[in-house]
């Protein structure tokens, strides 16, 4: 059992898993994000049920947490060992010749990410731990939809938004699929899932583009 | 034809080594790619200068001694063969070529494009064997039928070369494919079975051991593979690491 | 001349090699720890005696020059193994594989090893398949066989195209076995360069770490030369780069008989040499022959044309073109054996009927095999009235099946479509059926050194059969060295250590420095190949596929003067104390310099045609070989006797008991 803790091959199956859990949760997130455009009223109740259930808040936020500090510590000690196990670099190294940029890419793509997250906890999170917490304001199960759509009023936090949409995009389409040949599958299923990584890897981001770029062009007039 | 080579030369493993450039005439498009090596050393030495050293010894495709990074990629431009079996008409009168040694911490140089590669050997030596006694009288052959398709399968990953072409086209110079490939041949046979959890956890701890980097399924291993070893090896594996781990 | 004892056991032929095992010594389990065994070669005679011997409790040392013992060039045979296991029930036996493997041979090698050879052999395959050898099978899960080199059974077990690959596989994953229990000491990038006797026995090796330069000193209370064969004699052949006699020919000079060095295998089926930049050729499973037809054009000025390129091959028609084996040998046609084919193919290349810029080609046209699998095919799936194009694309499909692995290999190398126009093939040097002189222990004139594999000379006769090569270096290691080499050292059990610190280990160090010193020195301005290319060029011209005294007398004469020239000339660069390429390869040289003389002695003194080694002077009046079993009937053992042409001829005498001597006949 101590071998599947330390080993190269039990790393990536963390690596394999944390994510597959991730991507989860942005099914979760985009399902009720998608809500602010068609239902603002379902949006606003969904989303004051994830901030005050408490099975919600003191279970499966921190188990999110840690899978996301998880997911991106590990992909970190990994990218360091790689690079070091080539030792001497090579002075002309084709990489395109025989693997796509998306999978020799994925800590350039999960950076972003990482820096996006850090913006996207700041627009919302700490803001809602300010809110509920330092400042203790009163549960109002009716805000959720107007803050959402009033921090999508400035150009730049949109584009920032979908620019990391499309590295997310690219992160998803080689670490989803690849999730499975980690932990073993590689058999006669393995080409559905490939397809259905690539759907998901464009779907799932563009939901998540529009869902911004709706709320930018169509913002609530008082 | 002419060439501009640019090679690296290195005096031995304690040295830096460097790149060095050459320019050489009259390579015709039916040389392989060592003969075209092998007349640049005779002008070299015909000059007093030390030759070039590099691995070769079958010049046919399957003892996998040879091992260079032609630019930029390992056992040069073409696909499925070695560097041996690279020939010079996939080149052009003018080219620029760059030829590197294998680059990986586990593979360190011992000369120019010579790399030492026993971290290998180890790895089959922690487990990529059966364990029967050569000496004694095994049941007969045919006693145990094995599927034909599980024969194909034990095969196709047999046919691994060592060459070390997967280690070197890893951005993370990962030996996985190497590793998968040997467990999988006696993974997949029936004879191999019966210790198969113990030698698949004792080849990958030799694995790490000799710092080899991590997979993170590029595929870049299985497209330069001059045997094309599939990535299915390494899913396997992965799925008898687990097994294995989890049995205790 | 000598007498050699052939230690050959005494009873009927089936029972000898039993009786033997249970009459010779046994060493104690707790005295094999105290005994130490050098293996010299780690192919598969080396790999598999190393793997056996270190798993009944020897510490056993094992030397390469590779950079893993998986890469000796056992791994570059293609075709099989063959077994007596009479699998598929085609009336196959221990004495039929004997009796194929002694006519195949021409009748020049000794009985009783050649039965023992049949006799192990099905042990071999119950072995690798319970090592984990991938095997080809078929779709009911058992073992599947084919048949090789015109024999009448179907005996050869094969793992696609690369059965050797496999089987070194097997050996070496057996030796990692013993190398994790501390039982083998494997040293790779390691060549041994002298043999060193203490009392007239091998008591070990010297020799260079190939990466530092550094001299070593390795004692043994026994030594095994597994080096392989000589080809590379002749510069161009399917042997690796690497291929050397060094081990053998140090063993001869210390005292080892060598044995019937002209008995070379010329294999028809290789890529034909391109230019003078070569450096190696490649050969072409033999099985293509099964389809292939062998031809060149009936008419010089056709051969001409073709050569100019005036002409393709697929614009003559059938009356055009000269099938000359299916001519000359009805009945096997272009199935005859090894020898036979190459021979015709010289024939008609030097009379001026060669088809490469070189005039050194032939063709192998499948066209007539694609359009017979093509009908056969549009038969089968019904399809009626179908035009030649259709036809001829479902029979490229059948053929590409079969051989489409070797189809591919001829494309990448040639750069022409294999499918479409002939394959141009020519033989070329493939292996050595002469070597150190053994006796039925596989012992060498010297005591406790001992010869496995194709560096010895005990099973092959003068012409070896296909597939046979992987089964004797097996034999060898996994079976008969490991009770034959006991008997030996069962009288060493309280010797103790074999210190490396006395006189002889001083005395062939300090000759190993000088030597290397010497090469060093070379104040000319040609390098090793140079030398290399020139007595290949000799080889092949006066020793190659035929030979008269005229020519053996003159390659005597010019390999002399080569190799003084050599060793006053040649120019090498760099140190000897470091990693030295051109250092490495000039001592194989220099070996071969004198080994190309004795061969060519060899040649000179066998007047008679036989197997492999054909005189020009002992023919049929239709140009066929003519053995001389009057006269010729034996083993020839060299001594050293300080210079190659000064060596002494012993002869052990042949005798057949068990076979009936023919004229082997092929019409």
């Amino acid at each position: 059992m101590s071998g599947l803790i330390k080993s190269s091959i039990a790393r990536k199956v963390v690596m394999a898993l944390s994510g597959l859990f991730l991507v989860i949760f942005l099914v979760l997130h985009v399902t009720i994000n998608f809500a602010s455009v068609i239902a603002p009223e379902f949006f606003n109740e969904a989303s004051h049920f994830m901030g005050y259930n408490p099975l919600v808040q003191y279970l499966m936020q921190p188990i999110l947490i840690i899978g996301v500090i998880v997911h991106f510590v590990m992909g970190f000690v990994l990218e360091i060992q790689n690079r070091n196990a080539r030792g001497v670099g090579y002075v002309k190294y084709k990489g395109s010749a025989n693997a796509p940029w998306v999978s020799r890419n994925m800590i350039y793509s999960g950076l972003v990410i990482l820096a996006f997250l850090g913006l996207h906890f700041y627009d919302f999170w700490i803001h809602e731990m300010t809110y509920k917490y330092i400042q203790a304001n009163p549960e109002d199960p009716t805000r959720y939809y107007a803050e959402t759509v009033e921090k999508f009023a400035p150009f730049w936090r949109t584009i920032i938004y979908i620019v990391s949409f499309v590295l997310l995009s690219l992160h998803l389409w080689h670490g989803f699929s690849s999730s499975f040949q980690s932990m073993g599958v590689n058999n006669k299923y393995t080409p559905a899932i490939k397809t259905f990584t690539k759907l998901f890897a464009v779907v799932v981001p563009l939901a998540f583009a529009f869902i911004a770029l709706y709320h930018h062009l169509n913002p609530i007039t008082h | 034809m002419k060439l501009y080579l640019k090679i690296w030369r290195q005096k031995n493993a304690s040295t830096k080594g460097q790149m060095v450039d050459y320019t050489l005439n009259g390579v015709e498009s039916d040389m392989s790619f060592l003969e075209m090596l092998d007349i640049l050393n005779e002008e070299l030495i015909s000059k007093g200068e030390e030759p070039v050293e590099f691995d070769h010894d079958c010049r046919e495709g399957i003892c996998g001694t040879c091992s260079l990074m032609i630019n930029g990629r390992p056992h040069g431009p073409d696909s499925m063969i070695t560097v041996c079996q690279l020939h010079m008409r996939s080149f052009n009168d003018g080219d620029e070529i760059v030829i590197e040694p294998w680059r990986a911490k586990a593979f360190p140089v011992i000369k120019d494009l010579i790399v030492d590669r026993t971290a290998f050997d180890r790895i089959q030596q922690a487990g990529g064997y059966i364990s029967v006694n050569t000496s004694g009288r095994p049941v007969d052959a045919n006693a145990i039928p094995i599927e034909k398709d599980m024969a194909d399968k034990s095969f196709n990953a047999a046919t691994c070369i060592g060459c070390g072409a997967c280690v070197a086209a890893c951005k993370n110079a990962s030996a996985m494919l190497f590793t998968s490939a040997k467990v999988s041949q006696f993974a997949l046979l029936p004879q191999g079975q019966v210790e198969a959890a113990e030698r698949v956890e004792n080849m990958v701890r030799q694995m790490d051991l000799e710092g080899f980097g991590n997979c993170t399924n590029t595929g870049a291993c299985e497209i330069e593979c001059p045997k094309g070893i599939s990535l299915e090896n390494i899913a396997r594996m992965n799925r008898e690491y687990l097994f294995a781990s989890v049995k205790g | 001349m000598g007498v050699l004892d052939s230690r050959e056991p005494q009873g009927p032929l089936a029972n000898k090699w039993t009786n033997h095992k249970n009459e010779i010594d046994l060493v104690n389990p707790a005295n094999k720890r105290n005994i130490d065994i050098i293996i010299v070669g780690t192919g598969l005679a080396g790999g598999s005696a190393a793997a056996t011997l270190a798993e009944l409790g020897y510490n056993v040392k094992t030397f390469c020059y590779q950079d893993s013992p998986r890469r000796a060039h056992s791994i570059a045979a293609q075709g099989g193994v063959n077994a007596a296991k009479n699998y598929q029930g085609d009336g196959d036996s221990v004495y039929r594989l004997f009796y194929d493997t002694v006519k195949g041979g021409d009748y020049r090698s000794r009985e009783s090893n050649v039965y023992r050879l049949a006799e192990v052999s099905t042990n071999i395959i119950d072995q690798c398949v319970a090592q984990g050898v991938p095997f080809a099978r078929e779709y009911g899960g058992l073992l599947d066989n084919r048949s090789f080199g015109g024999v009448l059974v179907s005996r050869t077990f094969y793992a696609k195209g690369q059965t050797g690959q496999q089987l070194l596989l097997g050996a070496y994953a057996a030796m990692n076995r013993q190398i994790q229990r501390g039982k083998i000491k494997s040293y790779t990038r390691h060549e041994m360069l002298d043999l060193v006797l203490v009392d007239g026995k091998a008591r070990g090796i010297i020799a260079r770490d190939l990466v530092s330069g550094e001299i070593e000193r390795h004692s043994a209370h026994a030594v095994v030369l597994a080096t392989g064969g000589y080809g590379n004699l002749f510069f161009l052949s399917t042997y690796c780069m690497g291929a050397n006699v060094m081990a053998a020919w140090k063993a001869h000079k210390k005292g080892a008989f060598f044995a019937n060095p002209c008995f070379t295998q010329i294999h028809p089926t290789c890529i034909p040499v391109s230019g003078d930049h070569q450096s190696k050729l490649t050969l072409m499973s033999e099985s293509l022959r099964n389809d292939g037809r062998i031809w060149v054009p009936k008419r010089l000025e056709d051969a001409q044309a073709i050569r100019e390129g005036k002409l393709k091959p697929t614009q003559l028609g059938e009356e055009e073109r000269d099938y000359y084996l299916e001519r000359r040998y009805p009945a096997f046609g272009n199935l005859v054996p090894r020898d036979v084919a190459s021979r015709a193919a010289k024939e008609r290349c030097d009379a001026g009927f060669g088809v490469n810029k070189t005039g050194e080609a032939v063709y192998l046209d499948f066209s007539a095999a694609i359009m017979r699998y093509g009908r056969e095919k549009a038969l089968t799936s019904g399809m009626k009235d179908v035009d030649d194009n259709t036809i001829r694309e479902l029979g490229e499909k059948i053929v590409e099946a079969k051989y489409g692995n070797l189809f591919q290999m001829y494309e990448k190398i040639v750069d022409e479509n294999p499918y479409k126009t002939p394959m141009m093939i020519y033989p070329a040097v493939h292996y050595t059926m002469g070597g150190l002189w053994v006796d039925y222990n596989l012992q060498t004139t010297i005591p406790g050194c001992y010869a496995a594999g194709e560096a010895n000379f005990s099973d092959h006769g003068a012409n070896r059969l296909g597939a046979s090569a992987l089964m004797q270096g097996l034999a060898d290691g996994y079976f008969v060295l490991p009770y034959t080499i006991g008997d030996y050292l069962s009288d060493d059990i309280r010797t103790g250590p074999i210190p490396t610190d006395s006189p002889e280990f001083d005395a062939a160090e300090k000759n190993v420095t000088d030597r290397l010193q010497k090469l060093m020195s070379g104040t000319g301005i040609h390098s090793v190949d140079y030398y290399h290319k020139k007595l290949g060029k000799i080889m092949w011209n006066k020793c190659g596929m035929s030979r008269n005294a005229k020519e053996l007398k003159e390659a005597i004469k010019e390999i002399a003067e080569l190799r003084k020239d050599f060793w006053e000339n040649v120019k090498i660069p760099g140190r000897p104390d470091s990693k030295n390429q051109e250092l490495e390869k000039a001592g194989r040289v220099a070996d071969f310099l004198e080994l190309g003389e004795l061969f060519a002695k060899d040649a000179l003194e066998r007047n008679e045609s036989c197997g492999g080694h054909f005189r020009e002077e002992y023919q049929t009046p239709e140009g066929e070989a003519l053995r001389d079993d009057e006269n010729f009937k034996f083993v020839s053992a060299w001594e050293y006797m300080g210079e190659p042409n000064d060596a002494k001829l012993h002869k052990e005498d042949l005798v057949y008991e068990n076979i009936k001597v023919k004229t082997r006949s092929y019409k």
